[in-house]
């Protein structure tokens, strides 16, 4: 069932038919996606879990709710959000046409919001007054905090201390908007961790309390209807690059760290087989140093954070570190239907290291005016990677999940305008202006995935370490798109 | 089942429950991770608290993610991992604290051991002397492969009830369930803390009709006449962060001491009174 007919114009799609209409990917009664998905989760939780179940299934046939969903996300999220032709990026993407799925200019800065409007709007329904989430970037933490205020809900959010450090504006907007962040200061003080303690306050304070989860992971029935809130990106789209282009799109690139904006717009191409589906992973330093995120590329079937999915583990099952340059990717598992995507080979999945993200960050930026979210960094340079092996006549969908105004002091950093003390906030403006930025090392090509950075000692201190090393290899972003010598290993 | 050097009477966590009941009282279960602080001092550790009166150990695994538990845990479990605890330290620990006089079951997250292999998990835990495994996060729902690994070796199988969970969902866990059934007494996660929640009693109760198997009470016991407390309704008390402290505190000695308070409370309970 591809192509043709029955396709609404894009001005018609509408939020709540992610969840009214099934997507004919369902998982199992027990919310299994093939092997993967169910419930690894203490007893404590399985009420609020059936709990939850029963509330999205009565919603999505619920009119009214609909109709509230679609609401918001009309008047206050923005929907549709835009798809732009990108033609000065495409020239660096050997021709291929390359199109950009705006959730950037979503309320709040990302797709975020289109998942937590929705359990939002479920919390209320379930009579509960408290919310709890998890974040990475802040993105997630910032769309649930906005939720909350418009819709009087209590919110305590948990961030990883190393991620309060470096996206320090979105914890400042998260406290403006009413929301408590906690810091996070057990195991590797990221995503993961602040997971584990969402956890252990949502296990200790059920009753009274949503957790409302941030990507297409955990237990079901999250993976089903986090997804179903974000089949709206894909479905737009759809209708969005036929009127277009007059044609289904030759891929799709989004980037994975749980995987949620990459499920959303995949799903609805997913029946398309002649439409490719390429997620992007974080492929940090280069998945041979070790330091990365890239879960469905390099990591193994296991259980953690109540679904059984890849996750990047040692051999005891022990879950081992990610690392990434980018804080919504640092994470070490991925949502179930994700493992089943990739084991079926519908979609299949790469690695971006840090150095391509960033240099696709600076590329953009330069040739069409857009900062990107340093996450959706890594689906544009996917892109360009994909461009280039499928030639000119491809027309490339790429999700670009997030803006990238939160990213500014990590890029300034990166690129050499301030030094690895400072904040782009504090630094003082003329001397970033006259600045002398760093010699370029890595080219704009985005050569794939390999270590860029891996034989030089200054990457053993996780916090700073890739941070550390942006002096040499910086100044991309004074020449887009510039030839380079890519660092091979 | 294998030949069990040391006690011969206790040759499954039923019959470990049933001598209890034998001498007019409950069980006191300890629970202390392996590898804590190292893999040597845990087993002495373990062989303490059985001495002190510990008719049955549990035996945790260090996970990197332990999202049951509560500070003091998640402290000695990193405390573990940082000495170099391997999953297969677990099983030298069982063999040698069994070989003490202990009677051990595993307490593990499940990614550990679907990493491990399942069947392979079993096997070992078996071979090494081990009774059974508590599963905190794997609920029957997901156990299909842990059913038939569990019953090849004659473990038992303990599954966790929660004052959250329905009627049926009791029904089906402790239907699941073998050895003995976990009952945690409060929502949330381990810890010590200074009074019984009367929610310990509530979920015994509910839980009663469903099963003959005996019902251990965890979460947040500490001192003797918490465990008196509770051994007056339950089969078992079992305690786990309290052992940790006082390991941290004093050593073997320390959580000696602390297994002869809280089973000299369990034994001044007797039996448990019907709810």
């Amino acid at each position: 069932m591809s192509s043709s007919t029955s396709v609404p114009p894009s001005s018609q799609v509408t939020a709540s038919q992610g969840i009214e209409t099934p997507s004919g990917h369902e998982p199992d009664a027990r919310g299994h996606f093939g092997r993967y998905g169910g419930r690894w989760v203490p007893e404590a939780l399985v009420a609020a879990l059936e709990e939850l179940e029963t509330a999205y299934e009565k919603a999505r046939h619920d009119p009214e709710f609909l109709a509230e969903l679609d609401r918001l996300h009309r008047d206050y999220t923005g929907r549709p959000s835009p798809l732009t032709d990108v033609p000065k990026l495409s020239q660096h993407a050997g021709g291929a046409r390359i199109l950009l799925k705006r959730e950037d200019l979503n309320h709040t800065g990302s797709h975020k919001i289109n998942n937590v409007l929705g359990q939002a709007l479920l919390t209320k329904r379930m009579g509960k007054k408290r919310v709890i989430a998890e974040t990475g970037a802040g993105q997630h933490g910032v769309a649930t905090a906005t939720a909350c205020a418009l819709l009087d809900l209590e919110c305590v959010v948990y961030m990883g201390e190393v991620d309060t450090r470096r996206q320090a504006l979105n914890v400042a907007r998260m406290r403006l908007l009413g929301a408590t962040v906690i810091p996070v200061k057990t195991g590797s003080r990221t995503l993961k961790d602040a997971i584990n303690e969402a956890l252990r306050d949502w296990v200790t304070n059920v009753d009274s309390t949503h957790y409302l989860l941030g990507t297409v992971a955990g237990p079901h029935p999250f993976p089903q209807m986090v997804r179903d809130f974000h089949r709206v990106i894909g479905l737009e789209a759809r209708a969005q690059v036929r009127e277009r282009t007059g044609r289904l799109p030759t891929a799709v690139a989004a980037c994975v760290g749980g995987g949620s904006n990459a499920i959303g717009i995949f799903h609805a191409f997913i029946d398309d087989p002649g439409v490719r589906l390429v997620g992007f992973e974080p492929g940090g330093d280069g998945v041979a140093t070790g330091r990365h995120g890239a879960t469905l590329s390099e990591g193994s079937p296991g259980a953690l954070h109540g679904a059984f999915s890849y996750l990047l583990q040692d051999e005891d099952g022990q879950t081992a570190e990610s690392y990434s340059i980018s804080a919504g990717l640092d994470y070490p598992g991925v949502g179930p239907e994700h493992a089943l995507l990739k084991d079926l080979g519908r979609a299949e999945y790469q690695p971006v290291t840090d150095a391509e993200a960033m240099d696709a960050f600076s590329l953009l930026c330069r040739t069409e005016g857009i900062i990107p979210a340093i996450e959706s960094a890594h689906a544009v340079a996917g892109a360009l990677r994909l461009g280039k092996e499928l030639g000119p006549d491809a027309v490339i969908l790429v999700n670009l999940s997030g803006r990238g105004d939160k990213d500014v002091d990590t890029a300034a950093k990166w690129f050499g305008m301030i030094g690895q003390d400072e904040s782009a906030e504090a630094a003082d403006g003329t001397a970033i202006a006259e600045g002398e930025l760093a010699t370029p090392t890595v080219g704009a090509e985005g050569e794939r995935a390999t270590p860029t950075v891996g034989a030089e000692g200054e990457l053993a201190t996780p916090t700073v370490g890739a941070e550390g090393a942006t002096q040499q290899r910086a100044g991309s972003f004074a020449h887009p798109g510039s030839q380079t010598e890519g660092i091979q290993a | 089942m294998s030949e069990r050097a040391s006690d011969p009477s206790a040759r499954s966590v039923a019959d470990v429950f049933a001598s209890c009941r034998a001498e007019g009282r409950g069980a006191l279960v300890g629970y202390l991770p392996a590898g804590y602080p190292t893999v040597d001092e845990a087993v002495e550790l373990l062989t303490a608290m059985a001495e002190g009166g510990c008719d049955l150990l549990e035996v945790g695994v260090p996970y990197s993610d332990p999202v049951m538990d509560g500070p003091t845990i998640q402290a000695a479990a990193d405390t573990a991992l940082r000495n170099g605890f391997r999953l297969r330290d677990v099983f030298s620990t069982v063999e040698r604290v069994t070989a003490a006089g202990g009677n051990c079951v595993v307490m593990t997250y499940f990614n550990p051991v679907l990493r491990y292999g399942v069947d392979r998990f079993a096997a070992d835990l078996a071979a090494a002397g081990g009774l059974g495994v508590i599963t905190p996060d794997l609920i029957p729902d997901e156990a299909d492969e842990w059913f038939a690994a569990s019953d090849k070796y004659g473990l038992s199988r303990t599954f966790l009830v929660s004052p959250s969970s329905t009627d049926e969902r009791i029904a089906s866990t402790t239907a699941a369930a073998s050895g003995f059934v976990y009952a945690t007494s409060i929502m949330g996660v381990t810890g010590a803390r200074d009074s019984v929640n009367s929610a310990a009693a509530e979920i015994v109760r509910r839980t009663r009709p469903h099963t003959s198997l005996p019902i251990g009470v965890g979460l947040g016991v500490r001192n003797g006449d918490q465990a008196a407390e509770i051994a007056g309704f339950a089969d078992g008390v079992i305690v786990g962060s309290a052992f940790v402290s006082a390991a941290e505190r004093g050593g073997p000695s320390a959580v000696r001491a602390l297994a002869q308070e809280l089973a000299a409370g369990v034994a001044r309970a007797g039996l448990p009174q019907p709810a």
